[in-house]
């Protein structure tokens, strides 16, 4: 039988299983879950540490995996994830299914063995959050679907300080709040540009749903409460200047993309300009904020 | 499943294979790492 009469059927390359972890997502999680732990007032012996963080990027890659396995009908349908290994044909369902929850549970099990139970059971809870509340639960069925979902993204922080000290203060719930409230303007921000890949997907994204204006809005809003947290643990007295000058002035251009994007419709043919500067900065604006909590506990 | 057929998914089942070893053996040393420093440390094995 010649290849050209039947399709070839290969076993899923370990390429595919890397990018079914969402290796991007990744390091952003890797890094607020480092900084946490760096900021925590106890020190963690380095390869407790090295061991804390790969259970958070297991437990962040096992979600992702997780989330692919049951997203596949509405990744093959927008443009920017069609080509992800299960809608583009390169794995089986199944395969997805027992990676994610086989990794999910090594690194759930090893943090909990090599590190501490407190640390462990976070970082359960956030993988369950993303993949349960989420994914399952209200992606298909809210426009606030991100907001609530969005504290499975907050989660790192926690379980690096949880994993140093064994426990949970103020700081790491106000870095969960930053991240958790952050969460909402970056992705609509993202949203409004890729509306009608959502909105073919049938995904109830706030644009698709409530329409442009209230999701600007929602934006300009959601940013007043993220502001505080960023800034609220220099005036508790949780971190020193270092951290504080540097949240005031991120945050103040934060502020300003976000009113731009909150008081502005965009026209036919609009390039959308405002909306993707106040997505690119959030992500860099949350890496520098976290590189600052920490630096902050090490060099003040 | 023609021969090449049959050395393309050979070869796909290796390349799996070959980094299915190396991440079991990075487990083992990180294991035995992590042993190490819990009984240099005194720390009780399974939990602080």
């Amino acid at each position: 039988m010649s290849v050209a009469n039947h399709a070839l059927i290969l076993p899923a390359d370990w390429r595919d299983f890397l990018a079914l972890t969402k290796p991007r997502v990744m390091t952003l999680v890797v890094f607020t879950g480092l900084c946490g732990m760096l900021a925590a007032p106890a020190p963690i012996h380095p390869v407790l540490g090295f061991t804390a963080i790969l259970c958070i990027a297991l437990g962040a890659g096992a979600a992702g995996a997780l989330n692919q396995w049951y997203e596949a009908d509405l990744d093959s349908k927008m443009k920017r994830t069609q080509s992800r290994p299960l809608p583009a044909g390169r794995m089986d369902r199944q395969s997805a299914l027992h990676f994610g929850v086989g990794v999910a549970a090594l690194s759930v099990i090893l943090m909990g063995l090599a590190v501490n139970y407190v640390a462990a059971g976070i970082l359960l809870l956030s993988i369950l959050f993303y993949v349960l509340v989420y994914t399952v639960w209200l992606k298909r069925r809210t426009p606030q679907n991100i907001v609530i979902g969005g504290a499975a993204g907050a989660f790192p922080p926690l379980i690096g300080w949880a994993a140093a000290t064994g426990d949970v203060a103020l700081l790491p719930v106000l870095l969960f709040g930053l991240v958790f409230l952050w969460t909402p303007p970056h992705f609509w921000a993202l949203a409004l540009f890729v509306k009608t890949d959502y909105a073919n997907a049938g995904v109830p994204m706030l644009p698709v749903v409530a329409g442009e204006k209230a999701t600007r809005i929602q934006i300009g809003l959601y940013t007043i409460p993220m502001a505080i947290a960023a800034i609220a643990p220099w005036p508790l007295g949780l971190t020193g200047a270092l951290y504080g000058v540097t949240a005031v002035v991120t945050t103040a251009l934060f502020a300003i993309f976000a009113v731009q994007v909150a008081t502005r419709m965009a026209g036919e043919g609009d390039t959308m300009k405002p909306e993707k500067r106040l997505f690119a900065y959030s992500i860099s604006y949350l890496f520098i904020l976290f590189a600052a909590v920490a630096a902050d506990r090490w060099l003040a | 499943m023609t021969p090449e057929e049959e050395e393309i998914v050979r070869a796909r089942q290796k390349s799996r294979s070959r980094v299915m070893a190396l991440l079991l053996l990075a487990f083992v040393v990180l294991v035995f790492a992590i042993s190490i420093v819990k009984i240099s440390a005194g720390i009780p094995v399974m939990q602080r």
